[in-house]
């Protein structure tokens, strides 16, 4: 009986992975959601942007602060390799350089935001185009709680090799915010 | 001084709850009027309600164990959990942030029935206004407000009762678990659940809502502030029931107890577990439909203004996107209760329960692809009348299974005609009726006619109502014993069965009748020759007005001096039933090894779940 026990825990560790699968998967309709407004408005105007008056953003510092998010995808992915084999500095390195250069994607987006020439007021493009991108900066400053936090419990020395769930999760979810922005960048910004 | 200590936590969380409301409205309200706007606005009361809700939970103290977690600190003891040894006993556990399942289900399954006392109350008030034509004592804007509350409460409650308060209570003991898979993720859900019934009330306050459930644009962008709040409490309610969905699909998916395969799963795991889906994809389009209207109304955004080229229509298909699975939500977890409660007392294994399983997840897959027969008349492109159509047809045919299940187990079976088996076997006369009415409506030529009329009033109640509440009554009088560990009185109990099913169908059935005839919905008043059936139809709604508090009653006298409840009283196979009644806190005292299915009534030398002394 104590095996089974055992073996019902052990089974359970992997909770937080299988949770945290659902929950992208909710915040994918979500942001489907508002995606479908997007392509609906669209495809029911005359023409794109609407209102006509409307610049749509210049594409060269998008592309910077897209290679910048995926960048960060990858810091965080070395940061993972490195406690998978127990090394507890290079996680704490990779997590912190992660959360720098989300902190920098979201403090260039914002200042996008206050230069691009239109207001969420604008019609159908400015409605669609900045809820789509805050709801996804809203995204990303969640997951920079979360990043904050894996920083905070490596600099403390929480995780091990065997144990470092929270790791794993916390990744699950910046490469999901990441995803998105691929989706969402090609969508507003280039097509 | 006892009872004031054990309801500390709910103090400070109606502290946290005001002081954040001040702080979130104060920085908005100081921002705008600094801005030359004014301070007090729609904008103001949406960031004083958001962060009035975050200071609710950290006053109850919801977010302590992951704020410790987030700062690296070491866990207390009880792991933010209470356990046997840490938590206070006896009433004081309902009042707090308690992790235990068994809490929650009672804690969601005692404000669920609450609301619908109250909606009930609303019903009777807009059945009392239209007894006679001509206003009687609710003028228009009045009565539209309590036909919107009345809507959205019922919605609500459909939605959350049965998955929140008998899932949260039986899930965890039917698959011989020890909790669910996140407990505190659990208790939050449920916490999130007082300040949304808050604002929702509050609406009247601020002129009400006439829109009713389903908030349609331009009218939900341009009307009353109450509008506003009942966004608000819909998406916090959105939260906690997505929340709520992952948690269950975690758990049925990793917490099984040895032996428990899904074939051998109990059929009302499975409707949760097809539920859960359903709720933890959809809801977030309600969310998305909801937060457009808010920004709209906020922020003068145009996702539903056509003077700016937008479309009002967007709003009604990313809203019946979810509303549609939603009443799959509502009324899979009922199929599921019935198809649990007939083979117990028809004392047969459950016919077909593979083919009902499949029928559930044939009802998940194709709920997703119905939802536009809500908008035939909306002038959405002709071209998708058809397809809807038929889809939403289609959708009967795994309806029709799970039906086959219940009248195979019924069939041959000797029936022990107690109220739980009442009420259940009440649900399949009534969900049929429910389901045929469906059809006329999901047929486009005949939906033109029938469309915001009575008829659909009548559809969607003996759906919601002869389905999900008739379920939901059977499960309580099914569980009662299990979760109090007292008997309800049976003659308490029949007397509400039979008032309750004769009222219901006298109140619903003439409604059919009416919209046919060309009585729309959602009118305080009508053309005169309505007047009779009106008369009729509200009579008969008093008298199942009545037979609540008759329930009522016999739920709370029962509960406090009902005769002692033994561990099976229905002699049941289920695991739930292998423990006491009610059951001990860590729900089996050694992990149970599953050696069968759950239904192998009467079958020879089968194999049982085995007693915890094996």
């Amino acid at each position: 009986m104590a095996t089974t026990a055992e073996a019902h825990r052990h089974a359970t560790e992997r909770n937080p992975h299988l949770g945290m699968a659902f929950f992208i998967l909710s915040e994918a309709f979500l942001f489907a959601a508002f995606f479908a407004a997007y392509f609906y408005l669209r495809g029911i105007s005359p023409s794109w942007p609407q209102p006509p008056s409307i610049h749509r953003p210049e594409l060269p510092l998008v592309l910077y602060n897209t290679a910048i998010l995926l960048f960060s995808s990858l810091t965080y992915h070395w940061a993972t390799l490195g406690i998978r084999q127990g090394n507890r500095n290079r996680l704490t390195a990779g997590v912190l350089v992660t959360l720098l250069l989300g902190a920098t994607f979201m403090a260039i987006q914002g200042w996008e935001f206050a230069h691009n020439g239109f207001s969420p007021q604008d019609g159908l493009f400015g409605s669609t185009f900045y809820s789509l991108v805050s709801l996804h900066g809203l995204h990303v400053f969640m997951g920079l709680v979360l990043l904050a936090m894996v920083f905070i419990r490596s600099l403390r020395g929480l995780f091990s090799q065997e144990g470092h769930s929270a790791v794993e999760v916390t990744g699950y979810y910046w490469h999901f915010v990441d995803v998105v922005w691929l989706f969402l960048f090609t969508t507003v910004y280039v097509i | 001084m006892r009872g004031v200590s054990a309801l500390a936590p709910l103090i400070r969380a109606v502290l946290g709850l005001v002081l954040g409301f001040v702080l979130g409205a104060g920085v908005v309200a100081i921002a705008r009027s600094s801005l030359g706007l004014e301070a007090v606005s729609e904008l103001t009361l949406a960031v004083g309600y958001t962060v009035g809700l975050i200071g609710w939970l950290i006053g109850l103290g919801a977010l302590n164990y992951w704020f410790r977690y987030w700062l690296g600190l070491p866990e207390r003891e009880s792991g933010g959990h209470s356990s046997a040894q840490s938590a206070p006993q006896g009433w004081a556990r309902y009042f707090r942030f308690t992790t235990d399942h068994k809490v929650i289900g009672v804690q969601y399954l005692v404000i669920m029935f609450v609301f619908i006392l109250l909606a009930g109350l609303l019903a009777m008030l807009i059945r009392a206004e239209l007894m006679a034509p001509g206003q009687t004592f609710l003028d228009r804007n009045m009565y539209n407000t309590v036909m919107s509350l009345h809507g959205i409460i019922m919605i609500a409650v459909a939605v959350v009762a049965i998955i929140a308060g008998l899932g949260n209570f039986l899930v965890p003991l039917m698959i011989g678990a020890q909790d669910m898979a996140f407990p505190r993720l659990n208790a939050l859900t449920f916490w999130l659940v007082p300040p949304a019934a808050l604002i929702l009330l509050s609406s009247v306050l601020v002129g009400g809502f006439d829109s009713g459930w389903t908030a349609y644009p331009p009218l939900s962008v341009t009307n009353a502030s109450g509008q506003l709040f009942f966004i608000l409490a819909v998406v916090t309610i959105g939260i906690s029931s997505i929340l709520g969905a992952i948690n269950f699909l975690v758990t049925i998916f990793r917490m099984r107890a040895p032996g428990m395969t899904m074939s051998r799963l109990p059929i009302f795991v499975w409707s949760i577990l097809c539920a859960a889906i359903l709720a933890a994809t959809v809801t977030q389009f309600l969310a998305g439909a909801l937060i457009m209207v808010m920004l709209d109304r906020v922020l003068s955004t145009s996702f539903f203004d056509s003077s700016k080229g937008a479309d009002p229509v967007l709003f009604q298909h990313l809203f019946w996107f979810y509303s549609h699975p939603a009443v799959y939500i509502m009324i899979i977890p009922a199929f599921g209760i019935v198809l649990e409660i007939l083979p117990v007392f028809a004392r047969k294994p459950l016919f077909a329960y593979k083919v009902a399983v499949g029928g559930l997840l044939t009802i998940v897959g194709l709920s997703y692809v119905v939802w536009a027969h809500h908008m035939f008349t909306s002038g959405m492109p002709e071209v998708l009348h058809g397809p809807f159509m038929i889809s939403t047809e289609l959708i009967s045919v795994p309806t029709g299974l799970i039906f086959l299940s219940a009248l195979g187990t019924l069939w041959l079976g000797r029936l022990w005609l107690v109220t739980p088996m009442l009420f259940a076997m009440g649900f399949i006369f009534t969900f049929l009726i429910g389901g045929i009415t469906g059809i006329f409506n999901a047929d486009v030529p005949t939906d033109v006619h029938l469309h915001d009329t009575y008829f659909v009033v009548a559809h969607f109640h003996y759906t919601i109502m002869g389905g999900m509440l008739f379920g939901l009554f059977a499960g309580v009088y099914h569980w009662f014993p299990k979760i109090t560990g007292r008997m309800l009185n049976e003659g308490l109990s029949k007397a509400h069965f039979w008032l309750t099913y004769v009222g219901f169908n006298a109140t619903f059935m003439p409604m059919f009748w009416l919209g046919i005839n060309g009585m729309n919905r959602r009118i305080a008043d009508y053309p005169p020759q309505f007047a009779g059936v009106n008369l009729f139809v509200s009579l008969s709604a008093f008298l199942m007005g009545g037979a609540m508090l008759l329930f009522l009653y016999n739920l709370v006298y029962s509960w406090a001096k009902g005769r002692r409840a033994e561990a099976n009283p229905w002699q049941a196979l289920t695991l739930e039933w292998q423990v006491s009644s009610p059951p001990p806190v860590e729900n089996f005292e050694e992990v149970p090894r599953v050696a069968s299915g759950p239904y192998d009534y009467g079958v020879p030398r089968a194999r049982t779940t085995p007693r915890m002394a094996d």
